[in-house]
């Protein structure tokens, strides 16, 4: 199957820094209608007034974390198929199983590589 | 106890830098220190709890050289506002440290959990810990400059 390089992604992260390495990595994938978020807040806004096709997201966040978006995503009538890929530092077994109870579509740790980013984009759209 | 920490840590630090940032930290010889002076110029500290119970600390301090070079290669060159970039990838970059240190430390069973971590910047400044007593430092050399990896936990 062919990923639509032309959707629209929402990055959602409270540190800078991982918004623009994510954002750099996915411009060398050729997607280049991203948009992002510092919490779950912001991203659930946009969410709600843009036409947002996939979210990547950060776990540990202010606010609202990114597992409280996942879940809301997740409960909504209107996004409840997202595809939503969590990009975290957290990669102990329980945080994983409990991101996968709440839905997520895939799962990266951190550090990861672009190759790494591309490969679980690729297995998400394959689906 | 102490020891168990140190090879998680050092796996956790290079794996980081050279997976995010291009940069292969050659290890230093572990010690323990007793105070709270920073060994750098700016510090990622982030709390951390094991077993529920015990309280720690890990710290990542930077000299300015390193840190500008490793927010730099992060970016890939892409600076916009140098010192809040290099506030925000050093707490991204302690983050991710702490985060991986979890992970093998999981794997070893032991389960940590982690607060989100904070950065402080300045010419000496301090860095607080849980203990003053036992502060391990795990030195750093890079092509850029040196840094540190301090951990702390109250038995």
């Amino acid at each position: 199957m062919t990923i639509d390089r032309n959707m629209r992604v929402l990055v959602v992260d409270d540190f800078s820094t991982m918004r623009r390495i994510v954002k750099n990595i996915l411009k060398q994938l050729e997607f280049n209608n991203v948009v992002d978020a510092d919490d779950g807040t912001t991203a659930w806004e946009i969410l709600n007034k843009d036409k947002i096709d996939f979210v990547i997201s950060d776990w540990n966040m202010p606010k609202m974390s990114g597992l409280e978006l996942l879940k809301k995503v997740r409960n909504s009538e209107e996004f409840a198929d997202m595809p939503f890929l969590m990009v975290t530092a957290e990669g102990q077994q329980e945080h994983i199983i409990e991101a996968v109870q709440a839905g997520v579509s895939n799962y990266i740790v951190k550090p990861f590589t672009p190759e790494t980013i591309e490969q679980k984009i690729e297995k998400i759209f394959e689906k | 106890m102490d020891s168990i920490f140190a090879k998680p840590i050092v796996q956790a630090t290079q794996n980081v830098l050279s997976t995010m940032a291009m940069i292969d930290p050659k290890v230093d010889k572990p010690y323990i220190k007793k105070d709270k002076k920073a060994l750098g110029d700016v510090t990622g500290v982030i709390g951390m709890t094991a077993d529920n119970s015990k309280q720690g600390v890990m710290s990542v301090t930077f000299t300015k050289d390193c840190a500008v070079a490793i927010v730099k290669n992060l970016l890939g060159g892409e600076v916009e506002d140098l010192i809040q970039d290099v506030k925000d990838a050093v707490g991204e970059v302690t983050n991710m440290i702490a985060g991986q240190t979890r992970q093998n430390l999981e794997a070893i069973g032991i389960n940590l959990s982690a607060a989100t971590p904070t950065v402080v910047m300045g010419d000496n400044h301090s860095v607080s810990h849980v203990t003053e007593d036992k502060i391990i430092v795990i030195p750093f050399n890079t092509e850029h400059g040196t840094f540190v990896v301090e951990f702390s936990m109250k038995e």
